[in-house]
């Protein structure tokens, strides 16, 4: 009796603070809090379940305990420019753990004879190990391709017939659970489950092969709230009220942040899920006269730079990859110093994943006032003296406006065209992820540095520090 | 007429959840905080959705809850393996959660 209110009482403490944690995420100077609140919460609910009677061998407690600290710890002390991959791999073990759990439930129900498997709480069961494994193998995936393991492909894999495949393996794992749930006790439901279990686990890997790396936002996002709901699966089956709010605020974060990715794509989720985008179209390439890009050296590009009064530096993927956020402050804190306004234009989908380029800017010390978002830069785009897109190509390319047959088109994007100058730095001459050519990059007023960013921008640094050289 | 009907609807209910579990007050916690969910995370900086991810990610490690009591629990061996699993995954996601979450809120600065 008093242990049963210990763990309603619990859920409630834990459920609040939740809340409160998530609350003051809605600003950069009480987030802090939220980590302390979240942590709290956590300690709770942990304790609180821990010292129930049910709870009697305690030494494998302990060990899985110890080696998730073991194993957290440096996973939490990775370089920023990898947390896209260590998001997906915690999405990957929350959907391990709903799975298993799921999985240990029905077959400890069925061995009690299956007295405990009413039809709700088997379909809860099923429903969570079917969101909890294939979040488990498709986050799994994800995470091959952002770290660029070899043997994961990172270009979409697709072939005739994809979509009719995944559909019907999704199909059929979940008629196999419909089955199930009808008939908790039968005597081929127990390998019906596994085959369910299975199911899932492949689905999850074929989701994600036709999915490329501009998608990722959105693909991430997904996962994080199947992860979510997995946990809401796991509060049924159980009577846990905590792990149904908890999950629920996980699988509402995940969402409203895949409709943002997706509405800064101009995309569906079934779209991006099914929509193989990323394949390079070959009809896309732009008609008319074919025009070439202008070079500019470095010294002429610092010259650009510091004749200007207002730059807006546009970071994309590129600049993560090289690494070049340092060197991006130096760049900052020369121009400023010289009393030229410099802004970061952020686009929602620029990285792999929601927010990845303010948190790349934020570590090498640039003040978050400086990070504006696209809708807010745009009107301003037409008073920039200098535009430097830094590793950026897809979000903005002018093509979105208007070219209806590129995989692009209705895309909003950052009007760099606009500015008087623009200056790109690009590592290749290869069209961007989407395979379409960049026609901002031939305009009258752009002009080009080839190489990789971090040694542009070391490069330019160095022309601000000879100082007295230029004018 | 109508008040007789809702009186065997009623009647109807309490019958169906003299089960273990009360699914209708669970859907409808579970509405409830979604809606609540919504109308938190709508409001997050924009500035803040990475960090947010792996705030939530390690909320939704809750699932160490019923990892413990299936790990804990005089259960057959199999079983407790597959929760001693589950609970290492969800206490790795607790603890590099809430600790990456803060070395990156720690960054934004004025």
């Amino acid at each position: 009796m008093i242990f049963s209110a210990i763990g309603q009482l619990a859920a409630i403490v834990a459920t609040s603070l939740f809340i409160l944690a998530l609350n003051w995420m809605n600003d950069p100077k009480t987030a802090r809090r939220g980590v302390i609140a979240g942590v709290a919460g956590m300690l709770v609910a942990v304790l609180a379940t821990w010292v129930q009677p049910l709870i009697v061998h305690h030494g494998w407690i302990v060990l899985a305990i110890a080696a998730g600290f073991v194993v957290g710890v440096p996973l939490s002390l990775v370089p920023l420019t990898a947390v896209p991959q260590r998001t997906a791999l915690s999405h990957a073990f929350g959907g391990l753990a709903a799975g298993l759990v799921g999985t240990a439930e029905f077959f400890l129900g069925l061995g009690e004879g299956g007295g405990q498997l009413t039809h709700f709480r088997t379909a809860a069961l099923t429903a969570e190990v079917i969101l909890g494994f294939l979040t488990f193998t498709g986050s799994l995936m994800a995470t091959g391709k952002l770290q660029e393991v070899k043997w994961i492909p990172q270009r979409p894999v697709t072939y005739p017939g994809q979509n009719f495949v995944n559909i019907g393996v999704l199909v059929i794992a979940i008629a196999l659970g419909a089955m199930v749930t009808a008939n908790p006790t039968a005597p081929w439901a127990s390998q019906a489950f596994l085959a369910v279990a299975a199911l899932s686990l492949l689905f999850g890997v074929l989701l994600i092969i036709p999915i490329g790396g501009a998608d990722m936002p959105t693909v991430i996002s997904i996962l994080n709230s199947y992860a979510g709901l997995s946990a809401v699966a796991m509060g049924f089956a159980l009577n846990n009220k905590l792990l149904v709010t908890a999950g629920a605020l996980d699988g509402s974060s995940g969402l409203i942040l895949s409709i943002i990715m997706c509405r800064a794509m101009n995309r569906s989720f079934v779209n991006v899920l099914f929509g193989a985008f990323g394949q390079v179209k070959v009809g896309a390439q732009a008609t008319g006269e074919q025009k070439s890009w202008k070079q500019e050296t470095v010294e002429g590009a610092a010259q650009l730079l510091e004749q200007a009064r207002l730059v807006v530096i546009i970071p994309g993927y590129g600049m993560a990859v090289a690494q070049a956020q340092h060197k991006v402050r130096e760049l900052y804190d020369a121009l400023t110093k010289r009393g030229i306004t410099v802004k970061f234009a952020i686009h929602p989908v620029a990285g792999r994943m929601p927010g990845h380029m303010n948190v790349l800017l934020a570590e090498a010390d640039i003040p978050y006032t400086a990070l504006v978002e696209m809708d807010e830069i745009n009107p301003e785009m037409p008073q920039v003296d200098v535009a430097l897109v830094l590793g950026a190509n897809d979000v903005v390319n002018p093509a979105a406006r208007y070219a209806k047959q590129t995989p692009i088109y209705g895309m909003p994007i950052i009007d760099a065209d606009k500015a008087h100058t623009v200056l790109a730095v690009k590592r290749s001459k290869n069209p961007g992820f989407a395979g379409i050519d960049n026609e901002l990059y031939v305009q009258d007023n752009t002009w080009m540095l080839f190489g990789d960013a971090k040694a542009v921008l070391g490069e330019l640094v160095k022309q601000f520090s000879a100082g007295s050289g230029l004018h | 007429m109508i008040a007789s009907a809702v009186q065997a609807a009623a009647a109807q209910a309490t019958a169906n959840s003299t089960g273990s579990t009360d699914y209708w007050s669970m859907l409808f916690v579970f509405v409830l905080a979604t809606f609540i969910g919504l109308g938190v995370i709508r409001r997050v900086s924009r500035l803040l959705y990475t960090p947010l991810m792996s705030l939530t990610n390690a909320i939704s490690a809750i699932a160490v809850v019923g990892s413990l009591v299936v790990t804990g629990a005089d259960y057959p061996r199999v079983i407790r393996i597959l929760g001693a699993v589950a609970l290492f995954a969800s206490m790795t996601n607790i603890v590099s959660g809430f600790l990456i979450t803060d070395r990156m809120l720690k960054m934004f600065k004025k």
